[in-house]
């Protein structure tokens, strides 16, 4: 083997010998300025990671984030839930019936409908919220910090939005869909992991599907929260044992 | 796992060793750990041999319960400072003890190594003894919920406080619905009057059949463990860092502790 004698760490790569031609390519097609400073000097490089960082992690058509920075953001909240103990809250949401919307509209108004649904999403939500676009007609929505009894008017409001919402199409013409809603809770000071969240929310959606889809649909029984009606029936019982002699 | 072990006799299969219990309840401070410390010695008493493991990782307290320091732990056994068989250290109510150390605290989060190191310490301890005892940590942290699915069985403790019933009832829930199903006792540990233990039990198993048993293939049918009375005993034992079978045997509550090893033994 021949020896390999490292360059100096101060001297900046040769911008000649750097194959940057790609990259900016993909740049200008998103409409993004080319990184300032000198070409191969560490600024420009850094912002030219920093922009294609940027565009790897958005889906470009609605400019949410895709599927797998949406993945990152999920491990990332599980981790904190099975620290902190609070409470965060997994929305499914899928677009009814779109295949009737390409069919009958063409495909570059299933484009606007997914842009007005993102929209509508993204609306509906706390600032903190990271709304996701994950397949085709599917989003994500995670909601860090979010309360169990919050969490069913949270998905109300979404689906709500979504409803009321009009999109213009060429031609004047106007439509409307819905969305179908699973939600499910992170449980709480439990270690689990990102796909079994996705997955438990991913059945309320198919529930939600099946049971005739514009709706929302929560895991039924969901980890440690005692409901009112069972601590009646838990507690009651005791006091009044505790009246009686 | 309940059932008999065959009598030992010739051509007979070697039983599977020791049963495994995990003791957990929703809330703290309901006296888990001396529950642990006093049925391992109740057991003993009847002449089991049983281990303590302090699976209440990073929150040790077993030591302070028992007056046992620095000793070799299960943190040095993990970190390969020691080997097994040296953190194991006999308890004064003729029974072995596995502490864990404060270091585990780093173990709180449950890695994949830590994992299999549980796994690994049990099924390594278990041909040895009759019992193994998992004093667990109070709640459901994914530490509680991966330690209390390595038992055979699982004893809560409760107290009859509206609070304790509460998060024990949490706790039953979250086993119920996410763990297989295996027998489940009840300690109702502080009672005031005789009696309050079954009551505390039926009121438990109502909300269980109403709520928790229809979405379960196999209904969860809790059982009594015991109950242990209110006694200053207790807490005079638990001042002097003794056990109560050791210091005050002929106590309300040593008595009621040595009726519950009876019924976990048969």
């Amino acid at each position: 083997m021949q020896p390999v004698t490292p360059p100096p760490p101060t001297t900046p790569p040769d911008p000649d010998a750097l194959r940057l031609d790609n990259a900016l390519a993909l740049l200008r097609q998103a409409s993004q300025a080319e990184p300032g400073g000198d070409p191969g000097s560490p600024a420009y490089l850094q912002s030219l990671i920093d922009q294609l960082v940027e565009l790897s992690s958005r889906d470009p058509l609605t400019g949410l984030a895709n599927r797998r920075s949406f993945e990152l953001a999920l491990a990332r909240e599980v981790d904190r839930v099975a620290r902190s103990g609070e409470s965060a809250l997994l929305l499914m949401v899928d677009i009814d019936h779109f295949k009737q919307v390409n069919d009958a509209h063409g495909h570059l108004a299933g484009d606007l409908v997914i842009r007005a649904v993102g929209q509508a999403l993204t609306d509906s939500v706390r600032p903190m919220d990271l709304v996701a676009r994950i397949g085709g007609e599917e989003f994500a929505v995670l909601l860090p910090n979010c309360p169990a009894a919050y969490g069913p008017h949270v998905a109300a409001r979404v689906r709500l939005r979504v409803a009321r919402t009009t999109v213009s199409l060429p031609a004047e013409r106007l439509l409307s869909v819905t969305v179908s809603v699973g939600g499910a809770f992170a449980p709480q000071w439990v270690r689990s992991t990102p796909s079994v969240w996705i997955q438990r929310a991913d059945l309320q959606l198919y529930r939600a599907k099946a049971e005739g889809r514009d709706q929302v649909c929560f895991e039924p029984m969901l980890g440690s929260e005692v409901s009112a009606p069972e601590r009646a029936l838990l507690l009651g019982g005791v006091q009044n044992q505790d009246i009686a002699p | 796992m309940n059932a008999p072990i065959p009598a030992p006799g010739p051509g007979a299969p070697q039983p599977a060793g020791a049963r495994v219990t995990a003791i957990t309840s929703g809330k703290g401070g309901v006296g888990k750990t001396f529950v642990a410390a006093n049925l391992a010695a109740a057991l003993a008493r009847r002449g089991e041999r049983v281990l303590v493991l302090d699976a209440d990782l990073g929150l040790a307290n077993l030591d302070v319960v028992l007056n046992l320091s620095a000793r070799v732990t299960l943190h040095d056994v993990f970190t390969g400072r020691a080997a097994l068989d040296d953190a194991v250290h006999a308890a004064p109510g003729g029974f072995s003890v596995l502490l864990s150390g404060s270091g585990l605290v780093e173990y709180s989060r449950l890695t994949p190594m830590v994992r299999d190191k549980l796994l690994a310490v049990i099924e390594q301890m278990r041909p040895r003894y009759d019992h193994l005892l998992l004093d667990t940590g109070a709640g459901i942290s994914d530490v509680v919920l991966y330690t209390v699915s390595l038992a055979d069985e699982l004893l809560v403790v409760a107290t009859p406080e509206p609070s304790s019933l509460t998060d024990a009832y949490a706790t039953i829930k979250v086993l119920a619905t996410s763990q297989p199903a295996r027998p489940m006792r009840l300690l109702v540990n502080q009672v005031q009057r005789r009696g309050e233990g079954r009551a505390v039990l039926a009121q438990l198993q109502q909300v269980v059949d109403r709520f928790i048993n229809p979405a379960l293939a196999t209904p969860l049918q809790l059982q009594l463990a015991g109950e242990v009375p209110l006694d200053p005993a207790v807490r005079d034992a638990v001042a002097r860092r003794q056990l109560l079978l050791e210091s005050l045997p002929g106590s309300d509550a040593a008595i009621a502790m040595l009726a519950v090893a009876g019924r976990l033994s048969s």
